[in-house]
């Protein structure tokens, strides 16, 4: 590290971001009030008195933090532009339903569709909402902000506008709900996502974060909150599609209430480096929760996956898997944290993280944490890291496939079973294309060498 | 065809093949029979092209060219085929896609229009019925949780679809009960022709009921000692392998 980068180091960073801070408001003349901004405001003091994160923190002692804390990444104060033919190839083709897109933390009404939603359900931007709907949020930074996580913070503090969905009780929305967060330029976004759903209900969510170009100077800092309502069922997408010098420090909160039923899918295919901190409140009887996760760094990159799974309460189930697969010199950390409350009896929580290394260089950090307060609980995880099986290489090459193809056949195999758990089809379809067309870029990479 | 000549092969420095020779030609099937950790299946994975095993001597000439200088795809897509004493298990991978992938590069390589998905199955329909295995498998993983007779029927399975001008049977009858032996024989009678070869790796004479040799050669300690007619797999199965062993001796001494 250079004497410069020192110079730089998270301090000085936090005081920018900290005087960047007071610009915002001013900025922000009349919206500069109520609620929305005292959350802020606590953001902003949380950043300060957190600071930013270095590796000798434990939650990232197995990633050097550098890239997203030793430069002052100045927020987007103006969107800029972004083109219905550039946004079109950030979502799923073919797929009904409504659509939000954010550019540069904006929302874009001319770049975004309504679509047809059962009565109740809401589908907007929070800067339409009326001062006397935020009294009912309680969600707005409220479970993240006590995480003491500076990124969470940082993204709550200049926070700007952001998607929030609301499912009534009792009701299902069949088509998926696509978010689209696009960064036109360079700087700090923060997109911010808020999704509600009453008992009962039933919804699919992708959300997407993307930029144009290859995302040089850029850090998203997006905080997305859930909350699964009673016996409700809601499955999410998290899609990662920066460009290769992009940034992302991202917060994944999701709370669920008694016989819920939750699954996240996280796929991060690209960025310089990327933090995804995912944290799951398990918060009611009869649970049934699932992240899955698939991450594909290659280059320099580096994907630090940090998964919380909290069981507060007792006979509910967690599964969880993670594979990452690597190429280059690229660096993967799986931080799988599974919490199991004295209250918690009869938790069956299960987790697997399986790795496959497609060169020399690529390197994986694995790390399952067992905290188990009660004693009737079945946990169990396992870990894997290691390379293409040869003796499956050489049966696909007897057969008359070439290696590269061999090679490409058995990565997205690897890659395939995440990719099944994607229940609707059209998503599935679209991940399914994201996946080969990554695997394909990875080995590219390896065969040129 | 084939022409095995003086053949040296390693495994991580151990030697194995220490001299086969072993010519093949045009339409004829030859057995190869011997005893356990005489290099059989070493020999089978070697003109295959695996990579595990160093060929540190000989050559080996099939069709002509230098097979040993060919990749595994390249034998493949020539007309050489392995059916596999263990056939791998591809989680993810569908054996559909698995056979018409294989089909498709070798027609390609001839020079022939892929197949597409409807016409392909119509070929494997038919090419089921020959192994007598249900059309399900088909939307299975490659290998995944078949038993030991499905996976032999499937080595078979891709033999059919393929269809090699030299196919290597490695052991493929080990394992199997009597309806699966028949069955696999059944497939592998069905293949033969003028300008169809095999070379049938054993360790019983059983198999050679139902695929009847043109030759039989025992491989004895890497290097093949004597060969004969279909009579000499009787012989064996009655005698055993130490009279052959005495006589190699005597030879070497």
């Amino acid at each position: 590290m250079s004497a410069e980068d020192t110079r730089r180091g998270p301090a000085a960073v936090v005081d920018a971001y900290v005087a960047a801070f007071e610009g915002f408001e001013r900025s922000l003349n009349g919206a500069g009030a109520g609620r929305l901004h005292d959350r802020r405001r606590e953001a902003i003091a949380r950043v300060a008195d957190l600071g930013l994160p270095t590796s000798r923190y434990e939650a990232w002692s197995h990633t050097n933090p550098a890239p997203l804390t030793h430069t002052f990444f100045a927020p987007v104060a103006e969107p800029g532009p972004l083109t219905a033919a550039e946004v079109r190839p950030l979502l799923a083709a073919g797929v009904d339903g409504p659509v939000l897109v954010f550019v540069d933390g904006c929302f874009a009404p001319d770049l975004s569709r309504a679509g047809a939603l059962p009565g109740g359900v809401q589908v907007r931007s929070l800067g339409e909402l009326r001062p006397e709907e935020w009294e009912g949020l309680d969600d707005l930074g409220a479970h993240t902000l006590d995480l003491d996580e500076s990124f969470a913070a940082l993204g709550t503090a200049f926070v700007r506008d952001g998607a929030f969905i609301s499912v009534p009780a009792g009701v299902a929305v069949e088509a998926p709900i696509q978010i689209l967060h696009a960064a036109s330029g360079q700087g700090l976004t923060t997109p911010r996502t808020i999704v509600a759903t009453g008992a009962n209900s039933r919804v699919t969510l992708i959300e997407t974060f993307a930029g144009t170009g290859g995302g040089d100077g850029r850090l998203a800092a997006p905080v997305t909150e859930i909350s699964v309502g009673p016996g409700a069922a809601v499955e999410y997408g998290r899609v990662h599609l920066h460009g290769p010098s992009a940034c992302h420090a991202g917060t994944l909160h999701v709370k669920e209430a008694a016989e819920a039923r939750f699954t996240a899918h996280t796929l991060c295919l690209s960025g310089r480096a990327v933090r995804e901190d995912v944290t799951t409140l398990i918060d009611g009887e009869g649970i049934d929760s699932t992240l899955n996760g698939l991450f594909l760094p290659r280059g320099r990159e580096l994907v630090d996956n940090y998964t919380t799974i909290e069981h507060a309460a007792p006979n509910c189930s967690s599964h969880e898997l993670y594979k990452g697969i690597l190429g280059g010199r690229a660096q993967g950390v799986f931080r799988g944290k599974i919490h199991v409350h004295q209250a918690a009896q009869k938790t069956d929580a299960f987790q697997s993280n399986q790795n496959l290394l497609l060169s020399d260089d690529a390197q994986v950090t694995s790390k399952p944490q067992l905290e188990i307060y009660a004693d009737d609980v079945r946990c169990s995880h396992g870990s894997t890291t290691g390379q293409l099986d040869a003796g499956a290489l050489f049966y696909l090459r007897s057969r008359g496939v070439g290696l590269a193809e061999a090679r490409r056949v058995l990565t997205r195999a690897f890659a395939g079973e995440l990719v099944e758990r994607v229940t609707h089809e059209g998503l599935r379809a679209h991940v399914e294309a994201l996946v080969s067309r990554r695997v394909d870029e990875v080995l590219a990479e390896e065969e040129t060498l | 065809m084939l022409e095995i000549t003086n053949l040296h092969a390693a495994v991580e420095e151990t030697p194995i093949l220490k001299g086969v020779d072993l010519a093949v030609g045009p339409g004829e099937i030859h057995a190869v029979m011997g005893p356990n950790g005489s290099g059989k299946s070493t020999l089978a994975q070697v003109l295959a092209g695996h990579e595990a095993f160093d060929v540190t001597g000989g050559s080996v000439s099939y069709e002509g060219r230098d097979l040993l200088d060919m990749d595994p795809e390249d034998r493949a897509r020539e007309g050489l085929f392995l059916a596999f004493q263990y056939p791998v298990e591809i989680p993810g991978v569908n054996t559909t896609y698995f056979l018409r992938t294989g089909l498709n590069e070798i027609r390609r390589h001839r020079g022939e229009e892929e197949v597409d998905a409807i016409d392909f199955l119509a070929l494997i329909r038919q090419k089921l019925e020959l192994v007598e295995m249900d059309e399900s498998f088909l939307r299975r993983s490659v290998n995944e949780g078949f038993s030991g007779g499905e996976k032999k029927r499937h080595e078979i399975l891709q033999m059919a679809v393929l269809e090699p001008r030299l196919a290597i049977l490695d052991e493929t009858d080990s394992g199997l009960d009597i309806d699966a032996l028949r069955v696999v024989a059944d497939g592998v009678n069905k293949l033969r022709g003028p300008d169809k070869s095999a070379v049938v790796v054993t360790h019983y004479q059983r198999l050679l009921n139902y695929i009847v040799p043109d030759y039989v050669h025992v491989l004895l300690d890497g290097r093949i000692v004597r060969s004969g007619g279909a009579d000499l797999a009787l012989r064996l199965e009655e005698q055993g392998y130490d009279w052959i062993r005495e006589e190699a001796a005597e030879t070497a001494g």
